[in-house]
């Protein structure tokens, strides 16, 4: 049955191929460099922590994922996921069982390599979180300095009245690129929070999708600092297909240098999902004059007993802010760091796993030194 | 030597004068009143002395504890003791009060080559200074002056100036919009650090302050120049026949 679903999806890229910038949802972001790059194919290895009570983490392959695997993910519409589908080695199966609650987070780290000559690797995850669990997963990309693309997956099924937390911190090379889709499909009464924490790579694109069922809770939290040449592009789409769904979106974006970045929000709110409550905001920082950022809000709603809500703004750091910090004392560089670290202070906030927290700081941290050296 | 020595100072704002030759000095342990009407040049002459970059600075020069000032970083000047209470003091999200406190009080502390205060008396200092201001402790932990009211904005640029313990404070129009409350406390707070080692100038459009902060001197500004000095009884003679009679009368 999944050789069947692979050779779908090796057959569905063929006929799809690379997105180009003609399409709508590659507007602003060229995958050219991708597709023009001879990759050979290698497995970035996925590292977890060891089972515990409650929980499995174990080899899709040697797992019972029939019934989930490419199931939620899009491999007939969107290209990278038919490539993901099509090519995968192996990947990591996560299965929390009914009413269990897991206190520690489970870590996943992904890490990417080249030496020399281009590599591509498609890691693929799959989370099943039953009705009543609680969880908070970890997923860790990072490699060297080399040309890889690391494509991964990750089907996330969050069953009734569960509470996930999922935790993206992506610190590719820079040189990589990263094409990335976290598929989320929650049940009655679900609690779900991502967060995608973006710092690495050349050429970085992040899908996030979500399904809502009754009663769901989603917020979906994002932070990108891009700097030098980077490119980061993220598009979400949450789908309240059923009634009384609530959905919270913050994604703030810092951009410094010759950066750009895209932020692409979609809502849909499907005709008998009245009661949906849903808030999108995408805040971007810009602190360079020849940095770009894309930000679209789509909302299509066919509901009428709604509130939905967006917004998006686009500004610099306050002059007025920097000198009052520097009138008590505060050094230029230092006032700087401090309002931009403050700006990103409520997605950080929100980062309940405290290394994570930890880490996250010193990633800010040291690239706003690095970019003031330049 | 004065602490403050300012002579002959022009200062344009895009490029249209607005200080045109303003002679003042101020000794440690005085306070000067600065009057004046709306447009004098008042709250100009605050922000060139704490170093904003809005305003050019064409002629005269600015010494400070035999310094030149003007030659300083708004961030040094402050680090070597002087403290301007701003007008509208600025609204900065997501930086607490507390750890804002402690940035400017350790900045000025490695520049006298002292080591951070430790928490424990970091925090005893400044529970004794929001007393002084009848500030609640809850707004330490709220981000500077984010959603503050007018009257806490301004208490807090006091209890700022009173934990930095300055040597030179400027306050520019810190009495606008207090309501008599609030003004006290805000004066109260001010006397509190009178000393015979601190130097302040209280820019003010109205007199009423004056009755709490009472001034060695005071200086009517008109025009961008200082047009008539004298004692505290000045501002009350100010007070009885008004900014034009004294301007015209010039």
């Amino acid at each position: 049955m999944i050789e069947q679903i692979r050779e779908e999806a090796r057959r569905r890229f063929a006929e799809l191929g690379y997105p180009t910038t003609h399409d709508e949802e590659w507007r602003f972001t060229s995958v050219a460099p991708i597709a023009r790059t001879e990759f050979s194919p290698t497995a970035a290895p996925l590292s977890a922590q060891p089972v515990r009570a409650g929980f499995t983490i174990a080899k899709l392959s040697q797992s019972p994922v029939e019934p989930y695997l490419a199931r939620y993910a899009n491999f007939r519409d969107n290209a990278f996921v038919a490539l993901n589908t099509a090519n995968f080695e192996d990947g990591l199966f996560i299965h929390i069982a009914k009413g269990v609650i897991v206190e520690e987070p489970i870590e996943i780290t992904i890490e990417s390599r080249a030496n020399g000559h281009p590599t591509v690797s498609h890691p693929r995850i799959l989370i099943v979180a039953e009705a009543g669990s609680q969880a908070t997963i970890v997923e860790r990309y990072r490699g060297n300095a080399g040309a890889y693309f690391t494509n991964p997956v990750t089907e996330l099924i969050a069953g009734d009245n569960a509470v996930v937390d999922h935790y993206k911190l992506q610190t590719d090379g820079a040189n990589a690129f990263h094409v990335s889709t976290l598929q989320v499909q929650l049940g009655r009464d679900t609690n779900f929070r991502s967060h995608a924490l973006c710092f690495g790579g050349a050429l970085v694109r992040n899908d996030v999708n979500a399904v809502l069922s009754e009663g769901s809770e989603c917020t979906l939290n994002g932070l990108y600092l891009v700097g030098g040449t980077q490119h980061i592009d993220n598009h979400t789409a949450i789908d309240h297909a059923k009634p009384h769904a609530a959905s919270h979106e913050l994604y703030k974006g810092i951009l410094e240098d010759h950066s750009s970045a895209v932020f692409n929000g979609k809502i849909f709110v499907r005709k008998d999902a009245q009661k949906t409550d849903a808030k999108q905001t995408n805040k971007n920082l810009v602190l360079s004059e020849d940095a770009v950022i894309n930000t679209k809000p789509e909302l299509q709603i066919l509901a009428d007993d709604v509130r939905c809500t967006h917004g998006a703004t686009i500004g610099q750091l306050d002059p007025e802010g920097i000198f009052y910090l520097q009138s008590r004392g505060i050094g230029l560089a230092d006032a700087r760091n401090l309002l931009v670290y403050a700006f990103a202070r409520d997605i950080i906030d929100r980062v309940k796993v405290p290394s994570l927290r930890d880490q996250l700081e010193k990633l800010l941290l040291e690239k706003l030194h690095a970019a003031h050296r330049n | 030597m004065s602490l403050l020595e300012i002579k002959n100072l022009h200062a344009n704002v895009a490029g249209r004068e607005i200080l045109k030759g303003i002679n003042l000095s101020v000794d440690a342990g005085e306070v000067h009143a600065i009057m004046g009407p709306n447009g004098s040049g008042k709250s100009t002459l605050a922000q060139v002395l704490s170093g904003r970059d809005l305003y050019q600075v064409t002629a005269g020069e600015v010494l400070y504890d035999g310094k030149i000032l003007l030659d300083m970083a708004p961030e040094d000047r402050a680090r070597d003791g002087i403290f301007m209470a701003f007008q509208y003091p600025v609204e900065i999200p997501g930086v607490s009060n507390l750890y804002f406190l402690k940035a400017a009080l350790n900045a000025a502390r490695k520049h006298r080559g002292e080591p951070d205060l430790d928490a424990m008396d970091f925090f005893a200092l400044v529970r004794e200074k929001m007393a002084l201001m009848e500030m609640d402790e809850s707004l330490l932990n709220r981000a500077v002056n984010t959603g503050f009211s007018g009257g806490e904005k301004k208490r807090n640029e006091i209890f700022q100036m009173a934990v930095l313990e300055p040597r030179l404070a400027i306050l520019d129009e810190t009495d606008s919009g207090l309501d008599i409350d609030a003004l006290k406390v805000v004066a109260n707070g001010v006397n509190a650090l009178r000393s015979p080692e601190r130097a302040m100038i209280v820019v003010t459009h109205y007199q009423r302050l004056l009755n709490y902060i009472v001034p060695d001197y005071v200086h009517v500004l008109a025009e961008g120049r200082i047009v008539k000095s004298g004692g505290k009884e000045l501002a009350l003679e100010l007070e009885e026949s008004g900014y034009a009679e004294m301007v015209e009368a010039v």
